[in-house]
């Protein structure tokens, strides 16, 4: 095949499903770990923000890597140490045009999403000075807002946050004001872990870039459930985890401009990271090994690429209509649950494929309890971002997320759920 | 586990104090005043002790918890109300290790804190239970070193 031809290919659209084709079922059972039950019930697995299922084919990659070429990455000249650095490059690459990155050597392997968001805080701190600000937003999940916490505990910078709207959308009416000559980095989520809200952040990334702003987004909720991609998103830096995406745990990812990644300073030193080391001093690897001091995870890395493949197969457009159409479905229908308050927007077109809600008569950690009992796989806490459950006023709500597996039936399972559980304490 | 894990876990006893718990009121004189926070969820108790010499004369708990903290809590207000602060704390003692699969010494009267004993067949929500209870722990230190509680974990 020439070079046209696979241009021609890569370009040419996917074939789409008809309306009444339904692919989904078949996709549901890629996930081994869907097909066990709970409590003696089907598992209805709507759990997916926290992490998603694995399906068939990571699971085989994560275990071939250890059957056949377990090897440390980068430094081994023999067969099994090239194979694992073949691999474990592949998947840098992989995670790069899932996001559209720069390329390959604009994407930094981390350990999680939480990682690469600290990654960034530390690795600016330098260019930072006290009174300099930092613009986030109140519905940011702890791990967009402790880094920045620490960073102005130990340089005196501003932090300065978006407000939200009653219905769960960011308050840009005083965007212009709260960007002021003084922010230095912006940072927000892409899609709301709590509020499903999928944030305008080209819109956001444009006005802070007119002052000068390095701006920086939390994909950990957007990436595999709907296309995401950082040209269009406009954004300096963007950080995600491999297992909200369907891959293994343990693995994350920051992907960002290239001069971002040479002006950041490396968080961790160590082996790989290195350039030269004299007894009193050292220089730096160029990114993105100058931020993957230490021995990396391989195995996950190694199966990482089988859950972007899934993601190429099914279609981001399809998985992301998929979400939509079942965030619809499961708003329509706990709607129809008297007393029950649902977060968020109520267009499912504003929104990621999760739902969080709260019955005022039953606490959100009985409700998962309960749930559970059914079959139901929930969240019920704060999810991480206390500050937005103080806006929202209240302690905790409770949560069910999608994926790919999720189906109109796992949301009716759902729904009973609640009666259940609604009718068991007050009968 | 099945329904009968769930009956166990909310007993009928547990659902009315859930319903109706004891000890939100205010009380005369706060002697003695310590919060407990649940991390993992967000619930927070604040636990005030009326205190005549050494005895706990009048309890209040506020705050909103789940069916498990809320019924605790109250349990908590009804049994270590007339008692002792180092009676309460000996109690407390005992419940957390009763939570933790150990049996009670058979002559200590628990009262309805028996029937939170389902709770341990759901190890995550062991610390929904605990919460007045090590916050009533931080509240006795607090008394004995004379000042007041400051807001402690269940971690």
């Amino acid at each position: 095949m020439s070079r046209g031809d696979v241009e021609k290919q890569r370009k040419a659209p996917k074939p789409q499903p008809s309306a009444t084709e339904d692919r989904w079922p078949e996709v549901s059972r890629r996930f081994p770990a869907l097909q066990r039950s709970v409590n003696a019930h089907r598992l209805v697995y709507l759990d997916t923000a926290a992490t998603a299922q694995k399906p068939d084919g990571v699971i085989a990659a994560q275990q071939e890597y250890y059957r056949s070429f377990n090897a440390n990455v980068h430094r081994g000249i023999h067969t099994l140490a090239e194979e694992a650095t073949a691999a474990y490059e592949h998947c840098r690459a992989r995670a790069a045009q899932l996001v559209a990155a720069p390329s390959p050597s604009s994407l930094v392997i981390t350990r999680n999403a939480t990682a690469s968001l600290n990654m960034v805080a530390r690795g600016l701190e330098h260019t930072l000075h006290e009174g300099d600000e930092v613009l986030l937003t109140e519905m940011e999940h702890h791990a967009n807002l402790v880094p920045w916490i620490m960073l102005a505990q130990r340089t005196g910078i501003v932090l300065r946050h978006i407000p939200i709207t009653d219905d769960g959308k960011l308050d840009l009416s005083k965007l212009d004001e709260l960007l002021t000559a003084r922010t230095r980095i912006v940072s927000l989520m892409h899609v709301s872990n709590v509020l499903g809200t999928i944030n305008p952040v080209a819109e956001v990334a444009e006005a802070a870039h007119a002052r000068g702003a390095t701006v920086v987004v939390d994909a950990a909720q957007s990436v595999g459930h709907l296309p995401v991609d950082m040209v269009e998103l406009g954004v300096d830096a963007l950080a995600y985890s491999a297992h909200k995406c369907y891959g293994p745990m343990g693995l994350g990812f920051l992907a960002a401009k290239p001069e971002l990644l040479d002006l950041m300073e490396p968080m961790e030193g160590g082996g790989e990271m290195i350039n030269e080391v004299f007894l009193d001093r050292a220089t730096w690897a160029e990114p993105p090994l100058k931020f993957e001091a230490g021995t990396p995870n391989v195995a996950s890395a190694a199966a990482f690429p089988a859950a972007v493949d899934m993601l190429e197969e099914i279609g981001l457009e399809a998985v992301r209509r998929h979400e939509e159409e079942l965030a619809g479905y499961a708003l329509e229908r706990l709607s129809s649950l008297p007393g029950l308050v649902i977060y968020g927007p109520t267009d499912p077109a504003e929104r990621g494929g999760l739902v969080s809600f709260h019955d005022p008569e039953v606490h959100p950690h009985d409700m998962a309890t309960l749930l559970d009992q059914a079959g139901v796989a929930v969240r019920a806490g704060h999810h991480c971002a206390q500050p937005l459950h103080r806006r929202l006023g209240v302690v905790a709500t409770t949560r069910a997320s999608l994926g790919v597996y999720s189906s109109k039936s796992d949301v009716d399972a759902l729904y009973e759920g609640i009666r259940f559980a609604r009718r068991y304490f007050n009968p | 586990m099945s329904m009968d894990a769930l009956d166990q876990l909310y007993r009928e006893v547990i659902l009315d104090h859930h319903r109706h718990p004891r000890g939100r009121h205010d009380i005369d004189r706060v002697d003695v005043e310590a919060s407990g926070l649940n991390p993992s969820c967000g619930d927070e108790v604040t636990l005030q002790l009326q205190v005549e010499g050494d005895r706990i004369t009048d309890v209040a708990v506020i705050g909103r918890g789940c069916a498990v903290s809320t019924a605790s809590g109250s349990i908590l207000a009804e049994l270590v109300k007339g008692h002792t602060i180092e009676d309460a704390r000996r109690i407390a003692e005992i419940f957390k290790r009763m939570m933790h699969g150990e049996d009670p010494p058979a002559e200590t009267d628990l009262g309805d804190l028996e029937a939170l004993t389902g709770v341990r067949q759901f190890p995550v929500r062991i610390k929904c239970a605990l919460l007045p209870w090590v916050t009533l722990l931080d509240a006795a230190v607090a008394r004995a070193e004379g000042r007041t509680g400051k807001t402690i974990t269940t971690e």
